[in-house]
């Protein structure tokens, strides 16, 4: 395992330019996770550090090393695509010990069957080690696909949406065992998904990416309570925040220069609006069953925050909005301290 | 306006049997969601509503009329597949005015139903536009627009919002439901997306291999779940089961698990040999002084709350607390469970067992 440099990295395609000046340390043992919509260059950032893609300009450094201009085989890492892309016609386990012996590898025998042994072990599929590849479930070929690059030991696992194409519930499964495989194997890992979720589960530290630029890197508990502006804010939590004109809602405390406010569930108190106080109307109750989203009006704006489903609200009920502790946005959408 | 009924309906491909007996009722105005995974037959199951498939056994009626055998075209019924099917080198109105024009409707009232239609959709700006430049959104949009211009007794959608990313999809699903108020038209939704079910139904019903396990109110169903499959399908994370060889009787308030004496709601049947106990996230609080005891797996931040995974010799059990509380993995950590909100399985059929917390159930 390495730390892992990008320094200025630029990369354009044609007049797009993918990623611009994006600079970022992965640290030995740490799962980064880099979030962002379709088109924000956090594939193409990937690909870049595997050596598939040659930046226009800046450095990526493994372990101090400059591999910039290294071709991907000699850069010691290991990629997961998306898509399962094992051999259909070769068992578990030789897929799984496929790396282990290509030719500038040599590995014993007996050597490759103990790493084999222990991967397979990791994502409880010893059972499968006989099958054909293309006698699995999804989720067991995604896992084999997992498996054949954690057979190795390099600098850096890179890893591209693995998760995306399983069913809602097997990811979930999947999400929690990698993290745990990443936190036993304290291996590094560049992990990329659109999927706010996973990035909050399972990061170390996530890179929320806009437009081919990192905008904040954070823990996930950083980037969701101190998020640098409301792009960041509006890309993490469910329900997503309200961001709300500053005149809204009474904020005594906000500071100068505060143009939004956002808030979330746990920044809301909503009650039954007692003599006069009223300030919105509950439009429509969401069951979710184990929370209900609550849609409010508030002078014109949609609200939605959480509420406990057994709790009696309905819509048209009136209601007082206060706000605890917000967070404060300025005209160019940047968080302000309170 | 339509009420659908659904009697004992059977479908069989060869010796594979899709649909097995299913029957229920939808109700005028009714959002009514099926849900289940693939293969469970609830494509099937509209399809036969729709008249794209015929049963090999069972009515299907209409307003109280048998249409079992009648063609699709003569049910008034509006199919909306996957929404992206529309003519690009029409004009958003053209795209509209489609259905209406080979049915032969006269010039001025396709005019007005075109209107009417973009005004319900909130797309009259866009009647001129070609669609080949509109956004996901409005394409989607006129392709409603187009079942809707129809004004058909009832919609049946298959996932039509599947091929969407998700935070499209959340946005499409509250416009859907909101379309609807406003026409108040019947409207079945195949989806195996509980999320999606969960928003947006009145009423859902949940299959399995053919079969229809429960159908209810979406609060109903999750509260209150028939079997092992609907608690285990509907929540995320889904329900956790603790199993366990034991017996309840009749008036019992505990269960005894693996050794551990656990409260429970008031039961109101017998059963013995092979259960389970069933518990939701938020039923489940982190307390040092419980006796249920297990190792932290897994802590998943969420922001607002956290998911903890923690596995107990009685099985692993999943918490959803508040993520201000700090969790460490591999802690030892105490479980208190909230007694009345528990269900019991015979975990041999999967069938819920009848206890205090199911007395006054909403079924249909």
């Amino acid at each position: 395992m390495a730390d892992v440099q990008l320094s200025e990295v630029t990369k354009r395609f044609g007049d797009v330019c993918a990623v611009q000046d994006l600079s970022l340390d992965i640290a030995d043992g740490e799962l980064m996770v880099l979030l962002g919509p379709t088109g924000a260059g956090k594939t193409t950032t990937l690909r870049t550090v595997a050596g598939l893609e040659r930046p226009d300009a800046g450095r990526v450094t493994i372990d101090g090393r400059d591999v910039t201009a290294e071709p991907p085989a000699v850069r010691d890492v290991a990629f997961v695509f998306q898509q399962y892309s094992l051999y259909p016609h070769l068992t578990v386990y030789d897929n799984l010990a496929f790396p282990l012996r290509s030719p500038a590898r040599r590995l014993p025998e007996e050597e490759v069957r103990r790493s084999v042994q222990r991967v397979a072990g990791l994502l409880h599929i010893e059972s499968k080690l006989q099958n054909r590849a293309t006698r699995l479930s999804g989720g067991e070929m995604q896992r084999v696909a997992i498996g054949r690059a954690l057979v190795r030991a390099p600098a850096i696992y890179l890893m591209d949406e693995p998760l995306s194409s399983l069913d809602a519930k097997l990811r979930a499964e999947l999400r929690l065992e990698l993290k745990r495989i990443q936190s036993e194997l304290g291996a590094t890992i560049l992990y990329v998904t659109h999927d706010q979720i996973e990035a909050m589960t399972m990061a170390t530290r996530i890179g929320i990416l806009a437009e081919g630029r990192l905008v904040q890197v954070g823990t996930p508990r950083e980037v969701y309570e101190r998020p640098a502006n409301t792009y960041v804010a509006a890309h993490l939590g469910t329900p997503g925040i309200n961001l709300i004109p500053a005149a809204l809602l009474p904020a005594p405390a906000a500071p100068a220069g505060t143009h939004t406010i956002g808030a979330r569930t746990e920044q809301l108190r909503i009650g039954h609006a007692l003599n006069g106080s009223a300030q919105g109307v509950l439009k429509r109750v969401e069951h979710l069953g184990d929370q209900n989203h609550l849609h409010l009006n508030v002078g014109g704006h949609s609200l939605v925050t959480l509420a406990d489903p057994h709790a009696s609200w309905k819509a048209g009920d009136v209601l007082s909005v206060e706000l605890i502790d917000p967070t404060y946005f300025d005209a160019a959408g940047r968080r302000i301290a309170a | 306006m339509a009420e659908i009924r659904v009697d004992k309906l059977r479908k069989q491909f060869g010796e594979f049997t899709a649909v097995r007996q299913s029957s229920f009722t939808i109700e005028h105005g009714a959002f009514f969601v099926m849900l289940g995974p693939s293969g469970c037959g609830k494509t099937t199951t509209l399809r036969m509503i729709a008249g794209l498939e015929l049963p090999s056994d069972g009515r299907i009626l209409l307003d109280g009329e048998d249409v079992t055998f009648l063609r699709a075209s003569h049910r008034d019924i509006a199919f909306v597949f996957q929404m992206f099917a529309l003519y690009p080198h029409l004009s958003v109105f053209r795209n509209i005015a489609y259905p209406l024009r080979s049915q032969g409707v006269p010039r001025a009232e396709v005019r007005e139903r075109v209107q009417e239609t973009a005004r319900l959709l909130r797309i009259e700006h866009l009647l001129k536009r070609g669609v080949s430049g509109l956004s996901g959104g409005d394409r989607q949009r006129v392709a409603l627009g187009r079942a809707i211009v129809r004004r058909p007794k009832a919609f049946l959608m298959d996932e039509p919002l599947g091929a969407l990313d998700a935070e499209f999809r959340r946005l499409m699903c509250g416009e859907l439901r909101q379309l609807h108020d406003r026409i108040g038209a019947t409207t079945i939704y195949v989806t195996h997306d509980q999320l999606e079910a969960m928003a947006m139904a009145d009423r859902i019903a949940v299959m399995n291999h053919g079969v229809v396990e429960q159908v209810a109110a979406p609060q109903e169903i999750y509260d209150r779940p028939a079997s092992m499959f609907v608690a285990d399908f509907i929540g995320s994370p889904p329900m956790s089961f603790l199993r366990f060889e034991g017996a309840v009787r009749p008036g019992e308030r505990t269960v005894r698990v693996n050794g551990a004496l656990l409260d429970v709601p008031q039961q109101r049947e017998e059963a013995a040999g092979p259960l389970a106990l069933g518990l939701r996230p938020e039923h489940v609080r982190l307390a040092d002084d419980s006796a249920l005891r297990g190792r932290v797996f897994g802590a998943e931040y969420l922001g607002t709350t956290q998911i903890v995974t923690v596995n107990t010799p009685h099985g692993q059990i999943k918490a959803r607390i508040p993520s201000s509380h700090a969790v460490g993995i591999g802690d030892n950590v105490g479980l208190a469970l909230r007694a009345e909100r528990l269900v019991l399985f015979d975990a041999g059929s999967g069938r819920a067992l009848r206890s205090a917390l199911y007395d006054g159930e909403l079924n249909g």
